[in-house]
């Protein structure tokens, strides 16, 4: 069996990349790259990962640049055929401003940065990051940012119900869905969504911030756990 | 020519920064302050004298890159003349 190929975008102002790899590596035994923005060859990938950051200085919008980058024109094209990408905070942000997952972030409602563990409740399974957790099932992971304050409007979002395009919600530590329990005024709580096929999925939070026991937290490594599962069972 | 681009939140797009401003000006005794909206103007020179292939040029680069459509809104307008730099 080979081991699981991920790529990891590295952009100017990536500052989570080196992390996604490691997780990728520990979590997953995966074989695990970072591959430049200006390229275009993200080298016949099994995931790709856009990592959290501040591509391009969030100047303009976050994400707003990033998404014109070469690398970017092959994630889209991977992401059309199918292929499995995560976005992990400026990653999901460059998702949403590359059109590759519906809606755009705003900034924080509280209009501060926020930097604190939250706590998330899967919202379906559909997804290869989601296969093997339960609907309904708690993780503590933590987030840092400033515009996580995901909006779409009405008709958009009751379609992504409908299809059940939303992977995580910000509840509180019983798994109850408060406006407390919402760190940035993101709509109906929402903290991650994928893609109408499930193949494209963005979150805020960062999995690879507390993946190891040494982290202090392994909550994130069952999202990557999930990926290698998922793998394993599309490869059989 | 010079070219503004204006780019706002659309209405109904909660602004929680023009909602700040808001609230520090009435804070500060502006009592008669209705609402506030945040946006963002671009001063945008280009290289041509044809006013209606300036306004073109700034609206295709206002859609695809300086405002996000799912978000925001956008108008152009020509500088008056001396505003170029």
């Amino acid at each position: 069996m080979t081991a699981a190929r991920v790529t990891v975008v590295l952009f100017p102002g990536s500052n989570c990349d080196e992390d996604a790899v490691i997780a990728a590596r520990n979590v997953m035994a995966a074989e695990a790259r970072l591959v430049r923005h200006d390229e275009r060859d993200l080298g016949n990938p099994d995931l790709v990962i856009l990592p959290g950051g501040f591509s391009y200085g969030d100047y303009l919008r976050s994400g707003a640049m990033a998404r014109f980058s070469p690398a970017m024109d092959s994630v889209a094209a991977f992401a059309e055929k199918g292929g499995a990408v995560l976005g992990i905070c400026n990653g999901f942000q460059i998702l949403c401003e590359a059109g590759l997952l519906p809606g755009a972030m705003l900034r924080n409602a509280g209009l501060r940065f926020v930097c604190k563990d939250v706590f998330l409740r899967v919202e379906t399974k559909r997804t290869p990051f989601t296969l093997v957790l339960n609907r309904g099932e708690v993780l503590r992971v933590p987030i840092a940012h400033g515009d996580g304050n995901w909006t779409a409007d009405p008709e958009t979002f009751r379609r992504m119900e409908e299809r059940d395009q939303i992977v995580f919600r910000y509840v509180d530590e019983s798994g109850r869905e408060t406006p407390g329990a919402n760190p940035n005024g993101s709509l109906a709580n929402v903290g991650g969504i994928c893609n109408a096929q499930g193949n494209v999925v963005g979150l805020m939070p960062h999995p690879e911030r507390c993946s190891e026991e040494l982290l202090g937290n392994t909550d994130g490594a069952k999202i990557f756990r999930s990926f290698a599962t998922a793998l394993l069972a599309h490869r059989s | 020519m010079t070219v503004y681009v204006r780019v706002f939140l659309k209405e109904g797009v909660l602004d929680p920064q023009g909602k700040a401003i808001h609230g520090a000006l009435h804070r500060l005794g502006y009592g008669t302050v209705k609402g506030v909206r945040a946006g963002k103007l671009f001063r945008i020179e280009m290289e041509t004298a044809d006013a209606a292939a300036a306004l073109a040029a700034a609206r295709k680069l206002a859609d695809q890159l300086l405002a996000n459509p799912v978000i925001e809104d956008f108008s152009v307008e020509l500088a008056p003349d001396g505003a170029s730099r």
